[in-house]
């Protein structure tokens, strides 16, 4: 009896042991994949460093965004310049507004279209397409048929013809984003529950009678998850660089509010006065920007994408 | 091959007839018509000019009229603005030029895309290959609304060797800059992605048996891998088009070239409902061709894609 209960005792340990062992998860073995991989890292720090910058400028501006620096304006090319001394640390635009407030403005707004625009192609497209994907057959056809006749429209010129015609808002353009951007989504995750509905786990579930909505809830989704991250940040960039077009067309983003495409759009026209700034640092802020979503969306496909192991 | 073509156009009409109908719908959803203006016109005023365009006909024989009048005679209708042209003149006047730099840019575009991508893959791991990795990641983050302002200020207002803008008939000097404006970041799409088919290629038994068989290596290249590698650089070509098409827009406007871009973002400003709708349907048509077109010469290539569909 002793001795069994020695034996007991051993085998509690180790249990106990193996319990204390982490358990390793996908998400984690992503995670020191992702650290590991140094421009998904610095992209992501350059990243953090402008979203900090559009929240704690206003503290260090000395001008506000509408505000019109009387002294300067009639002759921005000359005393318009970016220097300490006059508060503007990125000069004026042509109307003497501070630069560096209205970069501010633009970052915001340019960085709030493309993650709301991305939401809402992740929120569509995944739904859409794991629909399309699980049920397949007639449904999968018919859902991917109208897909297919929907990407083949060029969409720029229909999202101008709305923001046309409902005029031309910032709500509208999210509409019109939105209504186009999760047409490649759902074909990517439509793709992916193809192969998924075909694990045991999906059988085991069908064959316990869950149905089929918890299914796609339950299993479909939270394994679609690490393709959807890396497409979603794929996806914000190239949300910007749309705003940002339509904005350059002047269709975008109405004054007073502006975007990174709207002053690019500002500096590009005024450039040859000799205000170069004005182009430089939207352009700059609009570059590193879009770098460091496409790397990280990189690194993100490296880290979660098992066929690259 | 017949079958297929057969079951690629007739998806295609369908496509077509949707657009037609669903910016038709757009239109006249549209709150206040056309003619509504800060100023109301006087009802009698109004009236008549409803008649004379057709206005006050039922929607339903208004949108038949349309679409007869596209298919039988390829009349877009009037323009609402400018009373003495219609929107079939705008086109005429605008679509040369656009086709012009246009093709001259896709062309572009392909060739030194996909030679810079063999190369690449060629001298994999060489300088060569670093610097048209770097270039195609750059240029990413180098859309059409970027690269237009940054030529301007280097060829233009630094060195002064091309002129800013206009047309002049197409003379080369006009053309340069829009073409490289238009064509540097699908060249770095079509660059990549040949370079990594290609890689993928070059690692396939086919190719380590004709270098087994003592064939020359550019032979392999050539009359070997070429073909292979294509094959993802064709069904590439589609989207590369409408991105084209689109950006045409910002380089009518930036480069004042005078392109149907010019008239369609003026029309949008001006929210002439016929000229942006007619540009829409034209340009949409001519995207569903040209995915056609692609269609069918990806399928003649790769016979999986014929009998698999």
């Amino acid at each position: 009896m002793i001795i069994l209960n020695k034996k007991f005792n051993e085998i509690e340990k180790n249990i106990s042991k193996i319990q204390e062992v982490k358990g390793r998860s996908l998400w984690h073995d992503a995670r020191v994949r992702f650290f590991k991989n140094k421009a998904a890292v610095v992209s992501l720090t350059t990243l953090f460093l402008v979203l900090l910058f559009s929240f704690l400028g206003p503290i260090f501006a000395k001008w506000s965004n509408e505000e019109i620096d009387w002294s300067v304006l009639g002759d921005i090319s000359t005393l318009g310049y970016p220097s300490i001394e006059t508060g503007h640390y990125f000069g004026t635009d042509e109307l003497g507004r501070d630069l560096f407030s209205r970069v501010i403005q633009g970052t915001k707004i340019s960085l709030m279209v493309g993650i709301v625009g991305a939401l809402i192609a992740v929120v569509v497209g995944t739904i859409y397409g794991a629909t399309a994907g699980y049920f397949g057959g007639r449904i999968d056809s018919i859902m991917m048929r109208i897909v297919d006749i929907l990407m083949s429209i060029p969409y720029m010129f229909v999202l101008i013809l709305l923001l046309v015609i409902f005029g031309r808002s910032i709500l509208m353009l999210f509409i019109g984003i939105g209504l186009v951007s999760w047409l490649d989504m759902a074909r990517i995750v439509r793709g992916q529950t193809l192969s998924i509905k075909k694990k045991e786990y999906v059988e085991a579930a069908i064959t316990i009678g869950v149905s089929h909505f918890t299914i796609i809830r339950r299993h479909i989704i939270p394994n679609l998850l690490g393709v959807v991250a890396v497409y979603a940040t794929l996806l914000v960039p190239g949300m910007i660089l749309t705003e940002s077009f339509i904005s350059f067309l002047g269709l975008g983003v109405q004054e007073p509010n502006t975007s990174w495409g709207a002053l690019i759009s500002e500096g590009a026209g005024t450039m040859r006065y000799g205000t170069l700034w004005q182009l430089l640092f939207p352009l700059f802020f609009f570059v590193i920007s879009l770098f460091s979503f496409f790397f990280i969306g990189d690194g993100l496909r490296d880290a979660l994408d098992p066929k690259d192991r | 091959m017949i079958n297929f073509i057969l079951k690629r156009i007739s998806i295609a009409i369908p496509t077509i007839l949707i657009l037609i109908i669903i910016s038709f719908i757009l239109m006249h959803s549209a709150p206040g018509g056309p003619f509504t203006s800060e100023k109301p016109l006087p009802e009698q005023v109004l009236k008549n000019i409803n008649a004379k365009y057709g206005l006050d006909q039922p929607m339903y024989i208004q949108m038949y009229n349309y679409i007869t009048g596209i298919i039988f005679n390829f009349d877009f209708g009037p323009s609402f603005r400018y009373k003495d042209r219609s929107v079939n003149d705008l086109i005429a006047q605008g679509f040369p030029v656009t086709l012009k730099y246009g093709s001259w840019s896709f062309i572009i575009a392909v060739f030194f895309g996909v030679s810079l991508g063999v190369i690449a893959a060629i001298r994999q791991n060489s300088y060569l290959d670093y610097l048209s990795v770097g270039f195609s990641v750059s240029a990413q983050v180098l859309p059409n609304f970027v690269m237009a302002p940054i030529l301007v200020l280097i060829f233009t207002l630094w060195l002064g060797w091309l002129p800013g803008g206009g047309w002049e008939g197409g003379k080369i000097q006009f053309v340069i800059m829009p073409v490289i404006a238009l064509s540097t970041s699908y060249m770095a799409s079509i660059a990549r992605l040949t370079r990594s088919s290609m890689l993928e290629v070059l690692n396939s038994n086919f190719i380590r048996t004709a270098r087994a068989k003592g064939i020359p290596k550019y032979k392999i290249i050539f009359s070997h891998a070429l073909k292979p590698t294509l094959l993802p650089v064709i069904s590439y070509l589609g989207p590369a088009f409408v991105g084209m098409i689109t950006g045409s827009v910002v380089i009518d406007m930036y480069f004042s070239t005078g392109g149907i871009g010019l008239h369609f973002v003026n029309g949008a400003l001006n929210r002439d409902y016929s000229t942006i709708m007619g540009i829409t349907i034209l340009i949409g048509c001519l995207t569903i061709t040209f995915n056609l077109l692609v269609d069918i010469i990806y399928a003649w290539i790769d016979p999986k894609i014929r009998y698999d569909s």
